[in-house]
């Protein structure tokens, strides 16, 4: 499959997903809110550009504000995580130069402990200003911050329970291919 | 000039970085503030048509409870009807003056305009619902909605068929209502814990309260006619430091399986509006 076709086959099953199914659920507790369709951007290729990167995600969030009635609050985490995405990347796998073999980041190309440390250090970004944009209209201090450790607590479970259903195959890159 | 070009191609990806935050914010702000976003017509016209595709199959899950709410409301309103009154003693005869107002007719103020929720959350701080129901069927923002339990919320955006309500569990929104039994007037807002609870503020420590009072809308508020019920009371926060009651209320409206609602149209709400709006610039 292109990448190009799969990426927005994903697109549109990520925003369903968050939409359709998990804010549906009833919701367990005020600090809970099960956030996972920005998975998407973590999934997108290396070899995108930073700013094509960046207008993506923010088209990206902007289609789920409109689900959610919030225009440009979902769009501006997800502009802000795709801005910092590269950094964290250069400093995860400087070494090997896994970005060039391999197509994603994933657990294959990455490795267990660099990528656990990707996913949470951007959803921990991610979490943070969304809650932190929430936070200026209503909300006390231990508003913000509980809600960020839960809500990540949350998101990473999600995460991990995606990794383990849809396990992605990279496939080795070679110059030879 | 060459050194401002070489700066903004050195920086071109945290310029565009930050480009793309200020318009988000800035939708974000201008929504807050008007509820008027960029597009959010167009989008709310496919995110609705998204939403009903999705309700075709909810709607299942919740017809038999839906039908029991209906059912009751019908026995409700079939109360009310003509034919169960009888009329009065007709040995004493009216005499209409000769004065041209007939004090006698009543002039409909409220109209009531059946529509289906499509869309509609619980989980977020800021809830909305969308309901099949727009522009073209008479919909306008600032009316007033209702279900058959109790209040929901008010219209807040319209597009050609679907309409965005602000839902009662939304951290903005605020609604006058009484007290049923003394008629105190106080304000009803959404703290964001429960879905089930909203807080009613501003009842003075005079009124006689006691759990399990019914709390109806006020018709000061002007989006709903007097009378419709908004919740019970639940518990008494007795504020030493404050004149007023914080009380904690039941909602009537169940939001997890609201199915079908009224929009009520106030036929005088604009003229109301504009006299309240040029007597407060007078005195400013």
């Amino acid at each position: 499959m292109s990448n190009l076709l799969k990426n927005t086959i994903r697109f549109v099953l990520f925003i369903f997903v968050q939409v359709f199914i998990l804010f549906k659920i009833p919701p367990l507790h005020r600090f809970v809110t099960p956030y996972l369709y920005y998975l998407y951007i973590l999934w997108l290729p290396f070899n995108i550009s930073r700013a094509g990167l960046m207008l993506l995600a923010f088209i990206f969030g902007l289609s789920l504000d409109y689900f959610t009635h919030t225009p440009g609050l979902h769009a501006a985490a997800c502009v802000l995580i795709a801005y910092i995405r590269p950094f964290i990347i250069n400093l995860l796998i400087s070494q090997d130069g896994a970005d060039k073999s391999y197509a994603s980041p994933s657990i294959t190309s990455m490795g267990w402990a660099p990528y656990g440390t990707y996913v949470l250090v951007l959803t921990l970004f991610h979490h943070g200003y969304l809650v932190f944009l929430e936070w200026m209209n209503f909300g006390s201090f231990w508003f913000f911050l509980g809600k960020i450790a839960a809500t990540t607590a949350i998101s990473m479970l999600l995460i991990f329970l995606t990794e383990l259903l849809f396990y992605r195959k990279e496939k080795f890159r070679t110059n030879a291919a | 000039m060459r050194n401002v070009f070489l700066f903004i191609r050195r920086y071109a990806n945290f310029i565009f970085f930050l480009v793309l935050q200020i318009i988000a914010l800035s939708f974000l702000i201008r929504y807050n503030k008007f509820h008027e976003a960029a597009f959010m017509n167009v989008a709310g016209e496919v995110t609705g048509k998204l939403d009903e595709k999705y309700n075709g199959i909810e709607y299942y899950f919740q017809l038999k409870r839906t039908n029991e709410q209906l059912n009751r409301e019908n026995e409700r309103l079939n109360q009310m009807l003509r034919e169960n009154f009888e009329g009065t003693d007709s040995s004493k005869r009216m005499i209409v003056d000769t004065i041209l107002n007939d004090s006698l007719k009543r002039i409909q103020k409220y109209f009531y305009l059946r529509a289906k929720v499509v869309g509609n959350t619980v989980s977020s701080q800021a809830n909305f619902l969308t309901i099949h129901r727009g522009a073209a069927q008479n919909v306008k923002p600032n009316m007033g909605v209702i279900s058959s339990q109790g209040i929901v919320g008010t219209v807040v955006n319209v597009s050609e068929n679907y309409s965005s309500v602000m839902s009662l569990l939304h951290r903005q929104y605020k609604v006058v209502v009484k007290l049923k039994k003394g008629g105190e007037r106080g304000t009803v807002e959404w703290d964001g814990a429960s879905p089930m609870y909203v807080t009613l503020k501003d009842i003075p420590k005079s009124a006689k309260v006691s759990t399990g009072d019914t709390v109806v809308t006020s018709q000061t508020s002007s989006l709903f006619p007097g009378n419709i019920m908004v919740g019970t009371v639940l518990e008494i926060v007795d504020d030493k430091s404050s004149n007023f009651f914080t009380l904690r209320l039941k909602t009537a409206t169940n939001f997890f399986n609201v199915e079908y609602v009224y929009v009520i149209e106030n036929i005088q709400y604009d003229e109301q509006k504009r006299l309240e709006d040029s007597t407060r610039k007078k005195f400013q």
